[in-house]
């Protein structure tokens, strides 16, 4: 049970990341989208909408590894090896991404270096995602396969599979249809900008249906183990709530109630994510590694949940108060 | 040259690069929250516009180092999976207790980086206080994850497994202490000294500046206060290192033979074959005395180790020395500084000790990135010191060479771009800062 809790843990840093750093990375894919007469003032509002935040929801990854390092040793030592390419080439997108956000803002020599770090930051808002779906993907191809903790399937294995990249332009659709519904709220004083971002959003949703048959079908092949635990009595249930809430946030980007909107988008990710972890439990690498068979001693377990719970108390007021500052109501 | 060179030169080459940001995300929240504190109580522009500018240095180093700190999480497990496996289990509770003061860090500078005209000035200050204090407690426990390497504590080893772990008792290992000791008032340091050089330029060019004279005054106030109690740190550290892995002491101190009396040596060549230290300059029972403060006292020396065990005694022992140098040349800066700041009751500016203090502006990072060598390179040939060797750590990935070299071109980048932008922010902007933050708040 204790295995379990960190799991939940893990699980529930994995959503807050995907809502809060995720919607990040889908602005600097926005940023690099903006086009038309209003490109520069669109940049601008992304750029102020993840300004304040960015550094902190960042560190939800940070938290993911860490919990998963003290919790699933074996689990992550397996990953680290198996995936070392992908992995690699995600940090040097979180690198490139974190810097030339920051350099953007401080370095104002001319239009040009601006556009630049932009490009920079962009780009990488695209391939950072797209790496950790290919990640997330590839560890449920069942292709990684690890004896007596040595992995055995190479560095290719998993990663480079149709599921895998399914997965992983599933997660940039996914972080870019996040950002739109929020920026739609952070821009509600400037109505020409909340129209492109709720049109954006509208497009990004909508592309988002296909997409997510493709890796459906993909995982039939490609991650047989997912595909049957979709098949679970469970799974009608959950894809009845993600359909239903991508439906109300599509129908409350329409009809402009974008709190709503933003409300259901949560919703829609945090289901997916559950509906992911759910098929994909018990294993971390399908089938060779499990919460059972990786989990670290009893006594790390527990003292890792008390520090967990010792950390929410000055986490969470904290979290709160900054995003009461910044993206509360009587913050605009 | 083998993929495990290459993995370490990785390691150490992100550990190079990330300490320097570390410590300075250590040491400048400090020096902002002195400097609003001073305008709190002094309501005088000057200290505000100070704080403010530092900011602005400090958001593109927190950044920098936000993104590399991540790098080296995952590293762990890229480049060393064998250790991760063992050793997670055991020190995942530092890093994790890390984490959440990271985390406390990255929210507040949040706030008060833009948080400028959305708090009152005192609410303002504290989450500055916070910043601060997180800093440190995140440098406290990544600190003590290390010095379990170094001194490896609660487990048993049976059959090569680790059992009975008890995670407080690793973190609370008996190089802890000492580590995290040296490494806080290193942070402080550098910082002082490097932003104090920093001031001390731009005074040389305006002696009459106000906004780098009262920023001169605080930087070198955390200098001058904290290179004492580093040296006297550096003096305890030194014996516990001598008591808890003799083998790096020894090497640290290019000492071959053990003897009663044993000489201080200061450079000069060690010779791993003949075993002796040639050209050094030789302080007859120097050793024996810092150690034990007892001239006569024994010293074992590098010969009780197989010398399969030893680490490359060139690179500790150098490394060692320019340390020690280096915190040297700082205190005797310190005691000058302060001694004039005493005589003339206010902060100094004499021409020749600001031309001092710009060229001594590196000394504290040259002194950090040489104790991390001799912490680190003086550990080997051991990943956790007596127990596991770093070679059966090492991934099995191939061609290491190629994220090597990509990091490290990365990193270069990136300090060039570092270091242009934060002389703009101080060569620049000439005027006060006050409207750029304004501007800067609705970027």
């Amino acid at each position: 049970m204790l295995e379990l809790t960190v799991a939940i843990f893990m699980l529930l840093s994995l959503i807050l990341y995907a809502l809060m750093g995720g919607a990040d990375f889908g602005g600097g894919m926005w940023d690099l989208l903006a086009v038309g007469p209003r490109a520069v003032r669109q940049r601008k509002a992304i750029a102020k909408a993840i300004g304040p935040i960015w550094e902190a929801n960042h560190v939800w990854l940070i938290l993911v590894i860490v919990l998963l390092f003290t919790g699933f040793p074996a689990g992550f030592a397996g990953m680290m090896t198996a995936l070392n390419i992908p992995l690699t080439a995600m940090l040097i997108g979180i690198v490139l991404r974190g810097s030339a956000f920051i350099f953007r803002n401080y370095d104002s020599r001319s239009e040009t270096t601006q556009r630049h770090w932009s490009e920079v930051f962009g780009i990488a808002s695209f391939c950072t995602p797209f790496f950790q779906g290919i990640i997330l993907g590839a560890l449920a191809t069942g292709q990684i396969r690890i004896e007596n903790g040595h992995v055995v399937s190479g560095f290719f294995a998993g990663w480079l599979t149709p599921f895998a990249l399914a997965c992983g332009v599933f997660a940039l659709g996914l972080f870019a249809f996040l950002a739109a519904t929020y920026l739609t709220l952070d821009t509600q004083d400037q109505p020409d900008l909340q129209n492109d971002f709720r049109r954006r959003a509208l497009w990004s949703g909508l592309a988002l249906v296909p997409i997510a048959g493709v890796v459906f079908l993909a995982s039939k092949q490609g991650a047989p183990e997912m595909y049957n635990g979709l098949t679970h009595w469970w799974a009608p249930l959950l894809l009845a709530w993600t359909s239903l809430a991508s439906i109300v946030a599509l129908v409350a980007l329409w009809r402009r109630k974008f709190a709503l909107a933003r409300i259901a988008a949560i919703s829609q990710v945090t289901l997916i994510l559950v509906g992911w972890c759910l098929a994909q439990y018990p294993n971390l690498v399908t089938p060779d590694l499990t919460v059972s068979n990786t989990h670290a001693p009893k006594i790390t377990l527990r003292l890792l949940i008390l520090a967990l719970g010792i950390g929410a108390v000055v986490l969470l007021p904290s979290l709160a108060f900054l995003f009461h500052l910044f993206k509360g109501k009587e913050s605009r | 040259m083998t993929d495990f060179f290459f993995a370490r030169s990785q390691m150490a080459m992100s550990l190079a690069f990330h300490i320097i940001f570390a410590a300075l995300g250590i040491g400048m929240p400090l020096l902002m929250a002195i400097a609003e504190g001073m305008y709190l109580r002094t309501s005088k522009p000057v200290y505000l516009d100070l704080s403010k500018r530092w900011s602005r240095g400090t958001a593109i180093l927190f950044a920098v180092g936000a993104v590399s700190g991540t790098v080296l999480s995952f590293e762990l497990g890229l480049l060393w999976p064998g250790f991760m496996e063992k050793a997670g289990a055991i020190i995942g509770m530092p890093f994790s207790l890390e984490g959440f003061a990271f985390f406390t860090e990255a929210i507040f500078i949040g706030v008060y980086l833009y948080g400028w005209n959305r708090l009152s000035p005192l609410m303002h200050w504290f989450s500055g206080l916070i910043v601060a204090v997180s800093g440190i407690f995140s440098g406290i426990f990544v600190v003590t994850a290390n010095a379990w390497m170094n001194a490896p504590a609660g487990f048993k080893m049976v059959d090569g497994q680790f059992t009975e772990i008890d995670p407080i008792a690793a973190m609370l290992n008996p190089a802890s202490f000492h580590e995290v000791l040296h490494m806080t008032l290193a942070a402080f340091v550098a910082t002082g000294f490097a932003v104090a050089a920093v001031h001390a330029f731009f005074l040389l060019r305006d002696r009459n500046s106000l906004f780098h004279r009262s920023a001169l005054g605080i930087a070198l106030a955390v200098a001058c206060v904290s290179i004492p109690l580093q040296i006297l740190s550096g003096d305890y550290s030194a014996r516990v290192v001598g008591r808890l892995q003799p083998a790096k002491l020894a090497a640290m101190e290019a000492h071959y033979r053990t003897q009663m009396g044993a000489p201080l040596l200061i450079g000069g060549n060690p010779n791993d074959k003949t075993r002796t230290t040639d050209y050094a300059i030789s302080i007859p029972r120097g050793l024996s005395l810092l150690l034990a403060d007892n001239p006569n006292a024994r010293v074992a020396g590098l010969e009780e180790f197989p010398q399969s065990n030893w680490p490359n005694v060139r690179i500790v022992h150098w490394s060692f020395d320019l340390m020690v140098a280096a915190g040297m040349a700082m205190l005797a800066l310190a005691a000058w500084s302060g001694w004039l700041w005493w005589k003339r009751q206010r902060p100094a500016d004499h021409p020749r000790l600001l031309i001092a203090l710009v060229a001594a502006g590196p000394l504290g990072f040259v002194a950090i990135e040489a104790g991390w060598i001799v912490t680190e390179v003086g550990r080997q040939p051991w990943i956790i010191y007596g127990v596991m060797r770093t070679e059966n750590a090492v991934t099995p990935m191939p061609g290491i060479v190629a994220p090597f070299v990509i990091f490290t071109a990365l990193y270069f980048f990136l300090a060039f771009i570092v270091v242009f932008l934060l002389r703009r922010q101080f060569v620049e902007t000439a005027g006060p800062v006050s409207e750029i933050s304004a501007t800067s708040t609705h970027a």
